[in-house]
């Protein structure tokens, strides 16, 4: 079974055999790859029933709790890899969630939509109406998205939690890696991005 | 020989069995039961009325399926429904046990259900599940045995009793031992027993199975008779008859010293104490764990699960785990609660597909 073209970059910066914790999982698809092709161990965190329910269908080891409320149950450095994909928005407390993956995990992958790409930018701008986009199909009233932010903003999020890029992969509107001509202007031109992160060697 | 150093023998297990063995004998899933529970798990012998005490659970077309599995249900070690415990003859006296009958531990309860499994040929289980006490045996076979079984289900359990937890049983012990007619276990025969004592721990043991909310739903302050209270020790409150019919209604089918026994083996409980023996075993096992607790039940609350998560986890053991909103406490793991049953039938269904069975 093939990923989701985001997805797959995401699972291309996981190595063999890693201890994965991926939060906010939803139906397991790419843990079920990771540990399915990649030999990793994983555990899934989600809050919906669907995703729970879709997690135990695939046999992915899955635990049901709000990210919101912190990783308490869960150790320092307890995992390799901690994975925030296309979750991060929607969260009620970025920040915090972000400094508790940096804890539990000794790296993180985080993917995100671009809330400055140039067509979200435009309908807004133009139409005057909050903008929809392929990664982003919902009104504004029943989008589960409540922190959105551009690539710019998430890179003065790490600066500010004292985090480094360790790499970053830029994607167009089908999730895929973004070609040369628009990766210089980032901004503007990608749809979202992966970013993996490391902790500031003090 | 018991993991005290004392032996016991011989031992007479009784059990129940649904469903078929496959012919590869990889479709067993062993049932194991709590505290008062007995190995009369689901159908009936005769009266529809008088079904398993988890018949909803178990059953063709039910989460545990026994048109998929073989289930098997035995009476515990130290039991008073069919297996050797302290009502049985003692053999070195030819009179029963009574205290004489030797401690002993969750490990010598999942000893003797191999020594039946072994009995039936079966040397792999697809599963294992139990609620409370059967959470504990569960939980324990899979640390003494890591690849004996496939899919280990732990429901509201816990991995070591609280002081609490540890306070109720020392007060139900207290109820049933200074009862004048305990006799210092050896009742058997005197046409006098510690009945109550033991209905006493009874209903406060069933006290703390319910949730404040649903003895609210249940019984509120509703009288038993009538609209204006009596104004005397009698049972007034609906709650008290209830109560009193629990206690009553257990002395039918339970022995005192059963109950001793079993609220001891809970009490010196600590799956997890010694972390390089769990170590060595948990890490790189084969079984997949489920774990699932009640946000009402608040006898083993959900912090108790957490726990066993917390160190499954720990040793890299797979573990799916969730909190069931459910306002029946404790109980709950008996009731047909739908995302439960569903929850539960979901990873047996998985795991049957893994094992192509």
């Amino acid at each position: 079974m093939s990923l989701r073209p985001d997805l797959d970059v995401v699972a291309a910066m996981v190595h063999r055999g890693r201890r994965v914790l991926d939060l906010g999982c939803g139906d397991g698809a790419l843990l079920a790859h990771l540990i399915d092709e990649r030999g990793c161990d994983g555990t899934g965190v989600e809050i919906s029933d669907e995703g729970f329910h879709a997690c135990v269908a695939r046999g992915v080891p899955v635990v049901v709790a709000d990210i919101d409320q912190g990783l308490d149950d869960v150790e320092d450095d307890a995992y390799d890899v901690v994975i925030l994909s296309q979750t991060l928005q929607a969260t009620h407390r970025p920040a915090l969630v972000l400094q508790e993956m940096m804890r539990v995990g000794k790296v993180g992958i985080v993917s995100f939509p671009n809330f400055g790409h140039w067509r979200l930018r435009w309908s807004l701008a133009a139409r005057g109406r909050m903008p929809a986009s392929r990664s982003l199909p919902y009104h504004w009233y029943d989008t589960p998205n409540i922190h959105l932010c551009t690539i710019r903003d998430f890179e003065t999020l790490l600066a500010h939690e004292d985090l480094r890029t360790l790499r970053r992969v830029l994607l167009d509107e089908r999730g895929r890696p973004l070609d040369d001509y628009r990766r210089r202007r980032p901004n503007l031109l990608a749809a979202g991005a992966v970013y993996m992160v490391g902790r500031s060697i003090p | 020989m018991l993991e005290s150093g004392a032996s016991l023998g011989p031992v007479e297990v009784a059990y129940e069995t649904y469903g078929t063995l496959n012919a590869d004998r990889s479709n067993a899933i062993y049932v194991c039961h709590a505290l008062t529970g007995d190995a009369h798990a689901a159908g009936h012998h005769g009266d529809p009325d008088r079904r398993g005490w988890w018949d909803n659970i178990i059953g063709p077309g039910r989460p545990v399926d026994t048109d998929r599995f073989f289930v098997i249900c035995s009476n515990l070690l130290g039991g008073c429904q069919g297996t050797t415990g302290p009502s049985s003859e003692d053999p070195a006296t030819g009179r029963p046990y009574g205290l004489g009958f030797p401690l002993y531990t969750v490990r010598d309860l999942v000893e003797v259900h191999r020594a039946l499994l072994a009995h039936m040929g079966i040397e792999h289980l697809a599963g294992a599940i139990g609620g409370s006490l059967g959470g504990m045996q569960v939980l324990q076979w899979v640390i003494d045995h890591p690849d004996e079984i496939s899919a280990a289900l732990v429901i509201c359990s816990s991995s070591r009793l609280s002081a609490q937890n540890i306070a109720f049983s020392a007060v139900a012990r207290e109820a049933i031992m200074r009862d004048p007619d305990f006799q210092d276990g050896d009742y058997y025969g005197t046409g006098r027993a510690p009945d109550t004592g033991l209905s006493i721990a009874r209903m406060m043991a069933h006290i703390t199975y319910l949730s404040e909310e649903s003895m609210r739903e249940k019984f509120g302050r509703r009288l038993q008779h009538g609209d204006a209270p009596r104004f005397d020790f009698s049972v007034d409150f609906q709650v008290e008859s209830y109560l009193q019919h629990q206690g009553e209604s257990f002395l039918k089918r339970f022995d005192a010293n059963t109950y001793l026994y079993m609220t001891r083996v809970m009490d010196y409980f600590d799956a997890f104490a010694d972390p390089a023996t769990v170590g060595a075993s948990l890490e790189g096992t084969s079984t997949k764990f489920l774990v699932v607790s009640f946000d009402s039940d608040w006898r083993f609350d959900t912090d108790h699960s957490r726990e066993i998560v917390r160190q499954l986890q720990s040793w890299r053991v797979p573990v799916t785990f969730r909190e069931i909103e459910s306002p029946w406490g404790h109980d709950s793991f008996l009731l047909e609660i739908p995302e439960y049953h569903r929850t539960v039938e979901a990873f047996l269904d998985r795991t049957a597909d893994d094992l192509g069975i």
